[in-house]
């Protein structure tokens, strides 16, 4: 037989490099060097604007120091070194979204160094990558090219709002990893405070350098891409050029050296307007301000005050809470569901149900918010209410049904479940006479039913169920209907055995 | 009623106080005088009507007792300093029809104190020069000879103080600029420290140089001046957080004991014209006469000073006008084409050609592959003239050198050779670049009857010093009159 050899571009020939440059707007009251508000999503055009922010003649920046204790906690957070002393530096070029013809960022001396983010690759393995550095810097107005056929605008709301520019060592090897690595960071940016991480209002923006080469080869030409808001885009964005780059590769060709930006109709990657590669932005230290110092005793108070990170947490869930991996990632995901469940199971008076309560938080409640399509709030139900829900459950004081039920009068109104159940009187019933007293009174009334089940049509011991829990208006607690149907049944067979024997 | 602009510092103060004549008459001749040396060109934009509201509102505050230190003084300021809804131009065409909605830290607290607002003082374009000579707002004359420059680029504050249009004014010194047309029109000037006062709202050139800094026609004058204009702003944030002192406390004090330092090196080498050389020994005799010891001293890097300067003047000026890009405020060329075309034509045709020269000069010097060999070894020079100047101060109390290197010079020669021109800088710049303080002060007049200008160089946050020794060359110098009679030459 002859040997094919498989020549299609396929991933396992070629190893994906891919380094992502994050910018992560900082959350604070105001802006990184000018005193106005920095939250400008939504707002007016040219609302949010100070005379600094429009880089209006003799105007000097002030640090806000706020500022940088946000980068210095994510910092701390990954592990990374605080520069004590950093430099800001101006980074020149013209664009009219630019107002003062440079940016303020940081050069040469960020003010954190030499981070690690631990990801999950394919196959759920642990693998650590490398973050080179984060460090400060103004974000840039916006320019709108698509109002007006001859003119372009310029909204500064957004200029001089405080980034952090978050950059990767080029560890990450595909496209899952790169997903994972940026909500991990997300998340964490999330539970610290520093960011708010909504990439469609621009809060979160990556952009990847992707190359690709043989494995043991040289590295390949890199390629940034740009422009993709949502973690969608920046999956279909890398699929699209890892692909693109294989598939040049393989056919002979030459990867250029360019910037793409990720069009969504599309689905392609195209090249932006060509830009100088190496742009020389005139990098010196900004004369208007002084280094930037801090003490180690600022970076202790810093590092005493951060609250847990979301992987210690995780871990806490499964080994205190028995929690399944599964479950903990679910919870850990929004800080405030985490804390909420938390509240829960201290509320519980046996924590066994802990378990039980991440089922109804994560089963339940999640499921209404999606029909509703609202968010999580804390409010919503109390803490405190859920848990005795959950307790009432595990007693089986309501069945599973009735329990959903109450649930869902409590989501509504935000009244606490005793109440409900004594209201509506939905008490599972689990007093054995009551339900025995059901039971005969549907094996008296199905009297046909009965005889048809006993010559061995069993298929109608589910009808039975059926017409007890009926019968009690759905209070019976099924295991007790169950069991005690069975037995009365089996006292009926055993009841017309002897018959037959003795007419026989 | 119109001589009242001749009266002193003193003179009017005390005047206003006894109510010999009001504010609004003060600063009536003050605007009588401006119209009357227009020829001059000191003034960019004079604001009679704001003047006289000013006046008025002094002459309400006298009446009330509450008058400040500086109430109802007339004032001229340098077209660098923001003043809130009052055109503001930096003398060039970018900023033609510039009007800030803010007004500069130093101007509000000048105004607090009580000053009258005459105009806006021409100036070198972005404060580029030692000449005054902008294109697009015309050169300013020397009163003492018009075919002569007043020096730059305070220029139109020192022509105004000379020609009897304005009590005090208001400057700018990042190379020399406030002391240089103050030696060449014969008034004092004050370099005070680098932050002593506040940089917002100033017009920006040369971040880590520049240094709003008073002119007045006497010695005391400035330092009450400097009074209202020094403290620390945290809109600034290389404002200094040192309290500010009582400037004045040492005038008049003894001069027993104290030592003056001649830098050897520039004895030596900085060519001075022989009129500047005699004026210099005989500052140096005076202060001998006084009680004082003069101490030869070295400042071995001040060779460097002058390109250590413009390297790094130069790059800071280059960054700081990239804003003037024409999207945001100021001129916007017409006919543009593309995004391009509107920066090239803005800049190309709203910046002289001093300042094109800047630009460029700082462009190069920032470039990849250049920064080390130039604007990082400035850097490190500039902190070897530092640690001289400190060397020195441990052994004198004050430095002592001309201001200049000539008198004023003719205005037809200012512009043929653009870097010989840096050469007018060569005994201020060292002050800048050194971060210490300094004054000039009038000491004498040239065979042609031009001033000539005596530099004092103090240790930073040591002001006081400067007119303690200031006040002294000034009391024991007779200098001619200002020329307040001398006519004006016609345009």
């Amino acid at each position: 037989m002859p040997m094919t050899i498989d020549v299609s571009p396929s991933c396992n020939a070629f190893e994906t490099v891919i380094g992502l440059e994050i910018h992560a707007q900082i959350v604070s009251e105001s802006k990184l060097f000018s005193g106005a508000p920095s939250q400008v999503f939504g707002r007016d055009p040219n609302s949010c604007v100070s005379f600094l922010d429009m880089a209006m003649p003799g105007m000097l920046p002030t640090l806000n120091q706020a500022c940088v204790d946000q980068a210095i906690r994510l910092g701390l957070a990954i592990s990374g070194t605080i520069g004590l002393v950093s430099i800001m530096d101006r980074k020149h070029y013209f664009y009219p979204d630019n107002p003062a013809g440079y940016q303020i960022s940081q050069y040469q001396s960020p003010v954190v160094q030499d981070g690690v983010l631990q990801i999950q690759g394919k196959d759920k393995a642990w693998k650590t990558v490398r973050i080179q550095r984060i460090h400060i810097e103004q974000d840039a107005g916006k320019s709108m090219h698509d109002q007006d056929p001859k003119k372009s605008y310029v909204d500064f709301n957004r200029a001089g709002v405080g980034l952090m520019e978050i950059v990767s060592h080029p560890d990450l090897s595909s496209p899952e990893e790169v997903i994972d690595y940026v909500k991990r960071l997300r998340c964490l940016m999330r539970y610290l405070g520093v960011c708010h991480g909504d990439m469609e209002k621009g809060q979160l923006r990556v952009d990847a350098n992707v190359s690709v080469r043989r494995p043991g080869g040289a590295l390949g030409t890199r390629v940034e891409l740009k422009n993709m808001n949502s973690l969608r885009f920046l999956q279909s964005a890398l699929y699209y050029e890892i692909d693109r780059q294989i598939g040049e590769i393989s056919q002979g060709g030459v990867i250029a050296q360019e910037t793409r930006s990720y069009d969504i109709a599309s689905g392609k990657t195209r090249p932006m307007r060509v830009k100088e590669i190496d742009y020389d932005y005139f990098y010196f230290p900004d004369p208007d301000l002084r280094p930037l110092v801090v003490t180690e005793a600022h970076v202790r108070t810093l590092a005493e005050a951060l609250p847990e990170t979301p992987w210690a947490k995780h871990k806490r869930f499964v080994q205190v809470y028995g929690l399944s991996e599964y479950d903990a990632d679910l919870l850990i995901e929004d800080m405030e569901v985490a804390g909420y469940f938390e509240q829960v199971v201290a509320s519980l008076s046996d924590p066994v149900w802990s378990k039980l309560a991440a089922n109804w938080i994560l089963g339940e409640y999640f499921a209404t918010l999606n029909r509703t399509h609202e968010s999580f709030s804390v409010t919503r139900i109390k803490a405190e209410h859920l848990a005795q829900l959950v307790a009432a459950v595990a007693d089986k004081k309501v069945s599973n049904l009735m329990a959903k039920e109450v649930f869902g009068v409590m989501f509504e109104t935000g009244q606490d479940p005793e109440g409900i159940i004594q209201q509506r009187g939905l008490s599972q019933v689990s007093d054995q006479e009551q339900v025995q007293a059901w039971i005969c009174s549907v094996l008296d009334r199905e009297g046909e039913n009965v005889a048809a089940y006993l010559s061995g049509k069993d298929k109608l011991f589910a009808f039975f169920v059926g017409q007890v829990m009926k019968e009690s208006k759905g209070k019976a607690n099924p295991q007790f209907i169950q069991e005690l149907l069975a037995e009365s049944l089996r006292g009926l067979k055993e009841k017309a055995e002897s018959v037959e024997k003795s007419l026989a | 009623m119109t001589e009242l602009f001749k009266l002193s510092l003193d003179q009017a103060t005390t005047g206003l106080r006894n109510r010999d004549f009001s504010a609004r008459e003060l600063t009536q001749s003050y605007l009588d005088r401006m119209e009357a040396t227009r020829a001059h060109n000191a003034y960019i934009t004079a604001t009679p009507e704001r003047a006289l509201r000013d006046a008025d509102r002094s002459d309400e505050k006298i009446a009330q007792g509450m008058a400040g230190p500086l109430e109802g003084i007339p004032l001229a300021v340098k077209d660098a300093y923001c003043t809130k809804d009052i055109l503001t131009t930096a003398a060039s065409k970018i900023l033609h029809n510039f009007i800030p909605p803010y007004e500069s830290t130093v101007t509000e607290k000048v105004f607090e104190a009580g000053a009258v607002l005459l105009g806006k003082a021409n100036l070198d374009e972005f404060c580029m020069g030692s000449t005054t000579t902008p294109v697009h707002t015309g050169a300013t004359q020397n009163p003492w000879d018009t075919s002569c420059t007043a020096g730059g680029s305070s220029g139109g504050p020192a022509s105004a103080l000379a020609n009897g249009s304005a009590l005090l004014a208001l400057g700018t010194d990042t190379g020399g600029s406030v002391r240089q047309p103050a030696a060449f029109c014969g008034v004092v000037g004050v370099k005070p420290s680098y932050g002593r006062c506040s940089r917002w709202g100033v017009v920006a050139y040369a971040s880590s140089l520049d240094t709003p800094g008073p002119l007045a026609r006497r010695v005391k004058d400035s330092a009450l001046l400097l009074q209202a204009m020094a403290g620390y702003d945290p809109k600034d944030a290389t404002s200094l957080q040192e309290p500010v002192p009582d400037f004045t406390q040492g005038i008049g004090q003894s001069m027993a004991g104290k030592k003056i330092g001649i830098p050897k090196e520039w004895y030596d080498k900085a060519q001075l014209d022989p009129v500047m050389m005699d004026l210099w020994k005989r500052g140096q005799d005076l202060f001998q006469e006084a009680g004082a010891e003069i101490v030869y001293v070295s400042l071995p890097y001040s060779d460097y000073a002058l390109p250590c300067y413009y390297i790094l003047a130069c790059a800071e000026a280059a960054s700081n006008l990239q804003r003037y890009d024409g999207v945001k405020y100021g001129l916007r060329a017409e006919n543009i084409e593309s995004l391009e075309d509107m920066y090239f034509k803005t800049r190309g045709q709203g910046f002289g050609p001093e300042v094109k020269r800047r630009i460029l000069i700082g462009t190069y010097v920032l470039s990849h592959g250049y920064y080390e060999a130039y604007y990082g070894k400035a850097q490190r020079v500039r902190s070897m003239i530092q640690h001289d100047f400190r060397q020195v101060f441990q052994q004198v109390d004050v430095v002592l050198t001309p201001t200049t290197p000539t008198p004023a010079f003719p205005l037809g020669s200012a512009a043929k050779d653009p870097v010989a021109m840096y050469w007018n800088d060569v005994l201020t710049v060292p002050v800048n670049v050194g971060n210490v303080c300094a004054i000039s002060v009038p000491a004498g007049v040239s065979e042609g009857g031009l001033p000539l200008g005596l530099q004092l160089i103090a240790p930073p946050m040591r002001e006081d010093r400067l007119f303690q020794f200031g006040h002294l060359i000034e009391s024991s110098t007779t200098m001619p009159p200002l020329p307040f009679s001398l006519a004006a030459t016609p345009e």
